[in-house]
Order: C-alpha cells, then sequence, then structure tokens
C-alpha cells in the first residue's frame, strides 16, 4: 500500500470514529429519555399516558422503517439546517444520529421494561415520586441492558456509517468502495476489512466488559 | 420514637380529632372490586399502636389488595382509610408520597435493588426523604447491626441468602423511623427454619421499638408466632377477628377452621374413616379447652368422676400468647347416650368444648 493510500487509510479511520462516536452519543442522549418516555407511557407505566406511548411508538416505527440510505438524502434539508452544509463527515452525523436514536430507544426499552415491577412499588411505598423511580430505579437496574443495547448500536453506527459516503462523509466505507472496489486496490480493501473487524471486536469487548463490572444481578 | 415523627403524629392525631388516639391504622367499610369480583366487600379494621395485627386468608382473599390500600399503592372504590387519624384514600399521588415514608414495607421478594450494595439499600429512604449525607451513612450502619447483617454492608444483595436478604428488606422499612410497618406475605419464599428467625426479628422489634406491625398472611403460623390479634378475612370481608389466642382456641367460621386445620390436632385419618353414627364399643370424643380452663387437672378430674375411664387417643396442647389452647380425643368406652350425656355435661361444666364425632366398632 502507498504511502498515500496509508494516510488515506488514517483519515478514514478518523472519521469513522468520529461519525459513529458522535452519532452514538447523540443516540444515547436522546435515545434513552425516549425510552424511558416509551416505558413510562405505557400501560401500568410510572406516567401512563396512552395516546403519548402511542405518538411516540408510532414516530419512532416512522424513522426505523425507511431504509438508512433513503433517510440519509431525504434529510439533507434538514442536516443542511444544522451543520450548515450537506456533504461531510459532520454532515452525515446528523442522519446517523436521527436514525440510531429510534433504535436505540427501542433498545433501551426493552431493558427498562424488565426492571421487576416490584422494585417500582418498593419505591413508591418507600414514598418516592417518578424521579427518584427512574433515577434510583428503572436507569440503574436496567443499566447491564443499557450498556449492552448501547453497543450494538455502535456496531450498527460503523456499519451504517459506510453509507454515508453517499453524502461526501468519507470514513471507511467510503475508502473501499472508491479504492478497494472502483480502482481495483485489493490491499485497500483487506485493510479496511481488518480495521472494520478490530474496531468492532474492540466496542464489543469494551461494552462486554463494563456490562460483567455493572451487573450485579448474580 | 424520635421527637420530630411524634410531632407529626400529634399534629395527626389533631385532625381527627374525633379518631381514637391510639388508632394507627382505621379502615371503614372498604370497598374494592376488579371487574366482577369484589377484592374487598366492606373491611372495618383498627389496629392499636404498639400491637402486630395479623390479617390471614387464602389466596385470593382479598389481603394484598387491603395491605395497598394502607399505602396508597391500590385505591379503595368506597370506604375510609386512617392512618395516624388522617384520611388517605382520597388523597393525591404527590400527598401521598410524604404519608408513605411513615409506613414501612416488606415484601414476599424482599424487592432490594440489585445494582445497589446492602447499605446503599438500606439508605434508600433516607435518599428519599432528602436526609442529609452524615445520616445516610450512619442509621443503615445502626439498622445492619439490628438486623445482624453489619458484615455484608457492602455486599449486593444477590450474594445474599433468602433469610439474608428479608433482613436487609427490613433495615431497609425501618430507615425512616416508620410509624407502621406493613408486611405483604414476607415469610412466604422462606423456609420454615429462616421463617422462624425473621418472625423472630419482627417481634423483637415490635417489642424494642414499640412499631405497630400489619401483617398479611396464608399461614397460621405466622400468625401464632407473631401476631397479637388476628383477623381473618374471605372473599373480601371480614369473617373472624379477635386475640390470637382465643380465634385458636374457639374458631367460629369455616375458613378459620380450615387454616388452622395445619397446625392444630385433628384426628387421625385412619380413626376418622372408621366413625360410624351408630352404636359401637367406643365413643370418640373431641376436647376442646383454652385458658384457664386448660390449666386445672380436666382430665384427671374427669377419670376421678367417671367409672369407666377413658383413653387419650390423640392430641396436644399448645400455647399461643403464653395461654394453653388444647384439643384433645378420647375414647370413652360403654358408650351407651346416658353415659356420654354425663361426660360431657362434666366438661362442659369446666369451659370445655365437647363433640361426639362418632363410634368405633373396636377400640383404636
Amino acid at each position: 500500500m502507498s504511502p498515500i493510500l496509508f494516510e488515506l487509510l488514517l483519515r478514514s479511520i478518523w472519521e469513522t470514529m468520529l461519525m459513529t462516536a458522535a452519532s452514538g452519543f447523540i443516540s444515547l442522549v436522546f435515545g434513552l429519555p425516549l425510552g424511558l418516555a416509551l416505558v413510562a407511557s405505557d400501560r401500568g407505566g410510572i406516567a401512563e399516558s396512552l395516546w403519548v406511548n402511542r405518538v411516540l411508538g408510532a414516530v419512532n416505527n416512522g424513522f426505523r422503517s425507511v431504509p438508512f440510505i433513503i433517510l440519509l438524502v431525504a434529510l439533507i434539508p434538514v442536516t443542511r439546517l444544522i451543520v450548515g452544509t450537506s456533504i461531510g463527515t459532520w454532515a452525515a452525523i446528523v442522519p446517523l444520529s436521527i436514525a440510531a436514536t429510534p433504535y436505540y430507544a427501542r433498545i433501551a426499552e426493552v431493558s427498562l421494561r424488565e426492571v421487576d415491577h416490584g422494585l417500582i412499588e418498593a419505591a413508591r411505598a418507600m414514598g418516592g415520586n417518578r424521579w427518584t423511580i427512574i433515577r434510583e430505579v428503572l436507569v440503574p437496574e436496567a443499566l447491564p441492558g443499557i450498556v449492552a443495547g448501547f453497543t450494538v448500536t455502535l456496531v450498527t453506527l460503523i456499519g451504517a456509517s459506510a453509507m454515508a459516503g453517499a453524502i461526501g462523509a468519507g470514513g471507511l466505507g467510503d475508502l473501499a468502495i472508491r479504492y478497494g472496489y472502483q480502482r481495483f486496490e485489493t490491499s485497500v480493501m483487506v485493510a479496511v476489512v481488518i480495521v472494520l473487524i478490530i474496531l468492532v471486536c474492540g466496542i464489543q469487548w469494551a461494552g462486554d466488559r463494563l456490562v460483567a463490572r455493572l451487573d450485579h444481578r448474580g | 420514637m424520635n421527637q420530630h415523627l411524634s410531632a407529626t403524629a400529634d399534629a395527626a392525631v389533631s385532625i381527627g380529632a374525633l379518631e381514637v388516639p391510639d388508632d394507627v391504622v382505621r379502615l371503614v367499610e372498604l370497598k374494592r372490586r376488579f371487574g366482577q369480583t369484589a377484592a374487598l366487600d366492606g373491611v372495618s379494621l383498627a389496629v392499636q399502636k404498639g400491637e402486630v395485627l395479623g390479617i390471614i386468608g387464602r389466596s385470593g382473599a382479598g389481603k394484598s389488595t387491603l395491605i395497598r390500600c394502607l399505602n396508597g399503592l391500590e385505591r379503595p372504590d368506597s370506604g375510609q382509610v386512617f392512618i395516624e387519624g388522617r384520611e388517605i384514600s382520597r388523597l393525591g399521588e404527590r400527598e401521598l408520597q410524604p404519608l408513605r415514608r411513615r409506613i414501612g414495607m416488606i415484601f414476599q421478594h424482599f424487592n432490594l435493588l440489585s445494582a445497589k450494595t446492602v447499605e446503599d439499600n438500606v439508605a434508600l429512604p433516607l435518599k428519599i426523604e432528602g436526609r442529609p449525607r452524615a445520616e445516610r451513612l450512619a442509621r443503615p450502619a445502626e439498622l445492619l447491626e439490628l438486623v445482624g447483617l453489619s458484615e455484608k454492608a457492602k455486599a449486593y444483595p444477590a450474594s445474599l441468602s433468602g433469610g439474608q436478604k428479608q433482613r436487609v428488606g427490613i433495615a431497609r422499612a425501618l430507615a425512616a423511623r416508620p410509624a407502621l410497618l406493613l408486611s405483604d406475605e414476607a415469610t412466604s419464599a422462606l423456609d420454615p427454619e429462616t421463617t422462624r428467625s425473621i418472625l423472630a426479628l419482627l417481634k423483637d422489634i415490635n417489642r424494642q421499638l414499640g412499631l405497630t406491625i400489619l401483617l398479611i398472611t396464608h399461614e397460621m403460623e405466622v400468625i401464632r408466632s407473631i401476631a397479637d390479634r388476628v383477623a381473618v378475612i374471605d372473599a373480601g370481608r371480614i369473617v373472624e377477628e379477635g386475640p390470637v389466642w382465643s380465634v385458636f382456641a374457639n374458631p367460629k367460621s369455616a375458613i378459620t377452621q380450615s387454616l388452622l386445620s395445619g397446625i392444630r390436632p385433628q384426628l387421625t385419618a385412619e380413626i376418622a374413616s372408621r366413625l360410624t353414627r351408630g352404636a359401637g364399643t367406643e365413643a370418640i370424643l373431641k376436647i376442646e379447652v383454652a385458658g384457664e380452663a386448660a390449666r386445672g387437672p380436666l382430665l384427671s378430674d374427669l377419670a376421678a368422676a367417671l367409672p369407666g375411664g377413658f383413653r387419650l387417643v390423640h392430641g396436644g396442647i399448645d400455647h399461643v400468647q403464653r395461654q394453653p389452647v388444647g384439643t384433645l380425643f378420647l375414647a370413652v368406652p360403654g358408650a351407651d347416650a346416658d353415659h356420654l350425656e354425663q361426660v360431657t355435661a362434666f366438661l362442659r361444666a369446666r369451659e370445655a368444648r365437647v363433640e361426639v364425632l362418632g363410634h368405633v366398632a373396636n377400640s383404636v
């Protein structure tokens, strides 16, 4: 591999990591509260409100049912509004985040829903309000699942970010298509695949370690 | 209890000035339906300060609904719930929250938070109450000492046995110095030995702290070991209520008798199967005697007064709340009607309850 290609590889790694980290962070910040809202507003939840639940669920499903490559293009006006441009790495972070947030919200919802109802009742019996229940019961008890789900989301984001090349965001996927595939640079293709494997394994390993440390359910 | 609490208690009593000040809990005609079934069908009850009231019933009798009405986890359709003189059944969630801090609760499945250490679990009610950090550290240590789990303060609940988990549950329920402890089948998931130790702990706490306890259970054994008074609930109604020893000695309703059958002497099935209504060589009598009547030399008096004697077939004397409660099965030979009349008259004169169960052909 030539030094120029190698430099391109390094830059692509950085772009992929940036896109994954930034959109992962945003999906965590918005997806977790959304997951909480889905659980809390559902029947028997701590803030039962079925129409809120239905609206949130429908919006969530709507975003998740659009293929990412279409979302990427469809959201161009929104991206331009937020980032100021519709091309480049930062521009890709907007559709990535918008796609990952409802995805992660559903994963968080599943973990939160598994929290034993008896624990919520115990907190209520102690005189706890909703906020107490969220902070002391729901989130801490579901934390292993929340973290494991976040790991899955990050790995999915690495995959999705490969498509972001379509709007000139760069990244490893873009590099593999343009150099590895279109210019027959097999070494680039191999290098990208190896880097991706290492990245995914690294994230999964770190996530699993963290879950093991957080999980005291015995 | 500390000053802060007694001040609140006084205030509560003066609000409901018409209530008897010693009633920590008073329920008036409580009703609650779930669809077609009435979980509570007009329950009235009072729990006095410092007493242990046990509510017993089969599953589905309405006990869980009842106990959950006391801290507003469940809302009655009608009727009133007075806690320390204050009517709470119409209060909103926000108004119930400070009130619930005065009521500790322990659960069948412990409901400890798996993500928190034992001490943090115990400190949670204090955190909810917004107590200073120093107290949130000191009070759990004190309580874990009380329940005998000081060395587990930093452990996570998953590493504890069932009995230890319930001890943590008790410590947590006591953290905010409640006026009332609710126990929702607290020993039902524990083995008999652990059950005994948990009940002994609750009784200790009741005596040492003067804490009022209301417990629900389906096991008479629990009532016998810890309760001062018992209320039997069936199909949403209180069918019988009274001091434990007197209900044990003289159960009036069929449901109470059936609940008691597991821990009171019963005629063996073998003898029961041979009983006939007609004449036989021996009559089988069931004698129930309790309190003062059971302290006298009942059987030897009977033997002295009656020619022909009798045989003790089965039975036993239990002590409930330091009162003897006995059930004896006698086989009386001869068994003609006059003779039996004499025996029963003699026993009834000594305040024993006598029932002729039947006759057996050959001696048992």
